[in-house]
């Protein structure tokens, strides 16, 4: 997020949500969001194929036909240039490339894009001149945006609409992510990318990489590496031989399941360093017993990039070992020689390399959380990012034309189908699966059907229904529900039993992020006779 | 600025404060059921009743605001007095269970009865009794406890904004309600919990946490929450080295993203830890099926193999996915592993999933 989490329930005068049921996916953000609205009159726009929670509250709700984000983001902003909403100021001191753009959205009339997405001309300008006209207009965005093979252009369209509104680096504003896992926030912080070194100093960069090979000691690949999607197809054709896999469970989160097991069955040698025998680990060589973030001490940053304290508090059973035990171990007998004493030490490393970090020690993070940049002891942290100018200077427009999605409905499957996350439980259920009241209140998946459709198929609510795309077939229960329109069905991810991934396609991802298009692919619902 | 003097003591405060807050900034401990600082007033239970001098009644002190001369006594014989019949009032209604209540050690009926050597009732007649049949797994609701202090219906509508629960009839019968009485899953609930972190009796607790430890007898450990990226803080309960329990401090200072509220996952969800299923011993895949193995074997195992795959077929042939599960720490560790010790940037996580 450019901006802080409290911000949505204090700052912010309009709230424009595209692509994130916070209340299920983000409670806490959530509960602020309505607070805002409620207490403070904010107000709210909600563009989301699903009529989410929040929609109910909106005082716009767009629902939108899955994949046609950047034609909606053009559309508001073809009003708001139009109608002179724009802030112009901000346009011309700010940032660069705005031509480009405003002659790309010309065309995106609201018209036009209400015959693309299916939201009435009428919405799209009260939603523009809602979020234009506000003193202070944050918008947030989860995965309903980012992932599509359009992904990075959906992204950089609403980067577009935040720059041409002037929402950027104030209080109340900002171009929000809201990040999905506890930690992935630090994960990418740290380097944890094919791509980036810890603070994102790119790997390619020659001086990126001498500082890093001095600071480490050892000689480092210029070549940038491959993503983790890009590394499964690698596996299927042979070139990737080992895999490391830690705390993760491609076999349930990443697209086309089969295509994945094939792809690990494949390696010479599949190591998993988990908590439980999850779905990926039955199919390792060797499978390492790590622990639980209760039996750990360190550092997690969340979507507001607050670094805050993990706390170990109780044993951890049998011989499972610290993670960061195991890592060094390993790394020691690959032939590489490092030693620390606790995780406070390899955040002292970290500090060392990560300037972002660099003021951020274990003592000033023991009660309240830091928001990083944080670049010396003395900095207070940076809640509010580009309040002066940008990481480059001048904020950048992309002018960005519709794409539809890779997989559109035709005869054979006429339906949409998007997954996502449940209230009850998360990612690929390693642990709420586990956690006996989430699994009794909900213990299986569900395909949410609009009523008409479902009428349509002969099918009742609660009802064994088999869902079915190029890639697979799962057999799962009905939810009839009127949140979704007839050409639209979602389902959830996080049950082995009737597992959402079996189905999404792996064949095209998003060329620069490399995200695979979890919102859109054709699909068939059929009644079991 | 006004001026008051609150058991004897000259105070200054801003105009608007109310008494609560002045007698408390004058070091003042006045009990309280309905009052919390981030709720909207109610001003119902008259707990923290005061008597001002020159005022004919008891004033609630937390819905009174100051006036300049106030003369103030938090403790006196009048106010003392009216507290004990107000918990002889509650005590008439309540079921005392506190034999096997959940909520000993931190249940504020039971802290004030004890302060004011309160033992029963005069006021002991016919009980309501109400059902407490709610097959939900996360929230016992026994409202033979409840004092009516309605902090939960406000802490739902106004922290989660679920609108779940709302007062149902009045007087005897009134108690706490969803829509027509009926079960939390069947309202908007979102189990939350918020309701079990406001009250101040054991009328709602965790059924998660039922029978495994009562608050003076487990540490709190302050931590991140392991789920979404919001990175709400709250604390683990912690009893003979087993996590039993999940409560929050609502301090800003120690809960700056969350101020103590907490959704389903955080507050109900931490019961893996402890999960049978956990793997406990190194496994080696031999004829495809797993055998235990020692750490050194595993590891020996697993590092030869990644360094006779190096050499066969270059670093770039091995990759790791690391996790946004897994502390910033590791995340570091793992990538330096990989960059330093196998020699190849293939290293990712799960951010795109």
């Amino acid at each position: 997020m450019t901006n802080s989490i409290g911000e949505l329930g204090t700052d912010a005068t309009a709230i424009f949500l595209i692509g994130t049921n916070t209340t299920e996916n983000h409670p806490v953000i959530g509960y602020k969001i309505k607070k805002n609205v409620r207490e403070n009159g904010a107000k709210l726009v909600v563009a989301d194929p699903r009529r989410i929670d929040l929609a109910e509250m909106a005082d716009v709700y767009m629902q939108f036909r899955p994949g046609t984000d950047v034609a909606l983001l053009n559309g508001m902003m073809n009003v708001i240039i139009n109608e002179g909403l724009m802030d112009k100021e901000f346009v011309e001191n700010r940032t660069e490339g705005f031509e480009a753009v405003k002659q790309v959205v010309e065309k995106y009339t609201p018209e036009m894009v209400s015959v693309i997405t299916g939201v009435p001309a009428e919405d799209i300008k009260k939603a523009a001149r809602i979020y234009a006209e506000a003193e202070a207009g944050s918008l947030c965005y989860a995965m309903g945006l980012t992932q599509h093979t359009t992904g990075t252009d959906n992204v950089k369209s609403a980067c577009n609409l935040a720059m041409l509104t002037g929402n950027l680096g104030r209080p109340g504003t900002g171009v929000n992510p809201l990040r999905g896992q506890n930690n992935v926030q630090g994960a990418c912080d740290m380097g944890a990318l094919p791509v980036s070194y810890p603070a994102y100093q790119a790997v390619s960069a020659d001086a990126n990489r001498e500082k890093f090979e001095q600071a480490w000691g050892v000689k480092l690949s210029p070549n940038n590496g491959c993503t983790l999607t890009a590394a499964i197809n690698k596996a299927h054709h042979g070139e990737l031989k080992g895999l490391y896999v830690l705390g993760e469970n491609p076999v349930l989160s990443d697209p086309d399941s089969h295509h994945v097991i094939e792809a690990l069955e494949k390696l010479d040698l599949l190591i998993v360093q988990d908590i439980f025998l999850t779905e990926t680990a039955q199919l390792a060589d060797v499978v390492l017993p790590g622990v639980t973030w209760a039996e750990k001490d360190g550092t997690f940053s969340n979507t507001e990039r607050r670094v805050q304290r993990v706390r170990k508090a109780v044993s951890s059973p049998g011989d499972a070992r610290q993670d960061w035990e195991i890592l060094v171990d390993m790394t020691n007998r690959l032939g590489y020689a490092c030693s620390y004493d606790s995780p406070e030490d390899i955040f002292e490393e970290i500090r060392k390399v990560t300037p972002s970090y660099a003021g951020i020690t274990y003592a000033r993070i023991d009660q309240t959380g830091l928001h990083w940049p944080c670049p010396n002891e003395e900095h207070p942290g940076t809640p509010i990012l580009h309040a002066e100018k940008f990481s480059r200077g001048l904020g950048l427009f992309h002018a960005i034309e519709f794409q539809e999605a890779f997989e559109l409905p035709d005869e054979e499957y006429p339906l949409i189908l998007s997954t996502g996350r449940s209230l009850f439980h998360y990612h690929t259920g390693t642990m709420t699966r586990k956690a006996v009241a989430l699994d009794v209140h909900q213990p299986e998946n569900v395909v949410q059907v609009s009523p008409n459709k479902a009428a349509e198929l002969g099918i009742i609510d609660g009802e064994k229904v088999r869902l079915t795309t190029r890639r697979g077939s799962i057999e799962l229960k009905a939810q009839v529900t009127d949140i979704l329109n007839d050409q639209v069905v979602f389902t959830f991810f996080h049950f082995s039993e009737a597992s959402a991934n079996v189905l999404t396609q792996a064949e095209k991802l998003d060329p620069v992020a490399g995200i695979p298009e979890y919102k859109v692919c054709a699909a068939r619902l059929e009644k079991i006779v | 600025m006004l001026k008051l003097t609150i058991n004897g003591q000259e105070i200054e405060v801003p105009k608007g404060t109310m008494l609560l807050s002045a007698c408390q900034q004058a070091g003042a401990d006045i009990p309280t059921f309905c009052y919390d600082p981030d709720l909207k007033l109610a001003g119902s239970c008259r707990m923290c009743v005061v008597e001002v001098e020159g005022r004919r009644n008891l004033l609630a002190s937390c819905v009174t605001p100051c006036e300049n001369n106030m003369v103030v006594s938090t403790e006196s014989d009048r106010t003392t007095e009216a507290r004990k019949v107000i918990l002889e009032l509650l005590l008439a209604r309540h079921k005392v269970e506190c034999m096997t209540c959940e909520k000993v050690g931190m249940c504020k009926l039971q802290d004030y009865c004890y302060r004011y050597g309160v033992k029963d009732s005069r006021f002991a007649g016919e009980k309501g009794h109400f059902a407490m049949e709610d097959p939900n797994p996360f929230i016992e609701r026994d409202y033979d406890k409840c004092i009516m202090c309605t902090r939960c219906v406000r802490a739902c509508e106004e922290i989660t904004g679920a609108q779940a629960i709302n007062v149902k009839e009045r007087g005897h019968h009134a108690k706490i309600s969803t829509i027509f009485d009926g079960k939390l899953a069947d309202s908007t609930c979102v189990f939350c919990g918020q309701c079990i972190m406001v009250c101040p009796v054991g009328a709602l607790t965790s059924k998660v946490s039922m029978g495994k430890g009562r608050s003076m007898e487990y540490d709190r450990v302050l931590t991140t929450c392991t789920y979404c990226g919001t990175g709400c803080t709250l604390e683990l309960n912690v009893k003979d080295d087993q996590v039993v329990g999940v409560t929050s401090n609502r301090d800003a200072t120690y809960s700056p993203v969350n101020k103590g509220a907490l959704c389903v996952k955080g507050r109900f969800g931490w019961d893996f830890i402890h999960s049978p299923e956990r793997l406990t011993t190194p496994l080696i895949k031999e004829n495809g099926q797993f055998r235990p193995a020692s750490w050194e074997e595993a590891m020996d195992f697993a590092a030869n193999k990644l360094k006779a795959i190096k050499e066969k077929d270059g670093p770039d042939s091995i990759a790791m996915f690391s996790s946004a599960r897994v502390t910033n720490e590791e995340n570091y560790l793992a990538q330096k592993m990989m960059r330093a010790a196998i020699g190849t940037n293939n290293v990712d996580h799960c951010a795109r999933l």
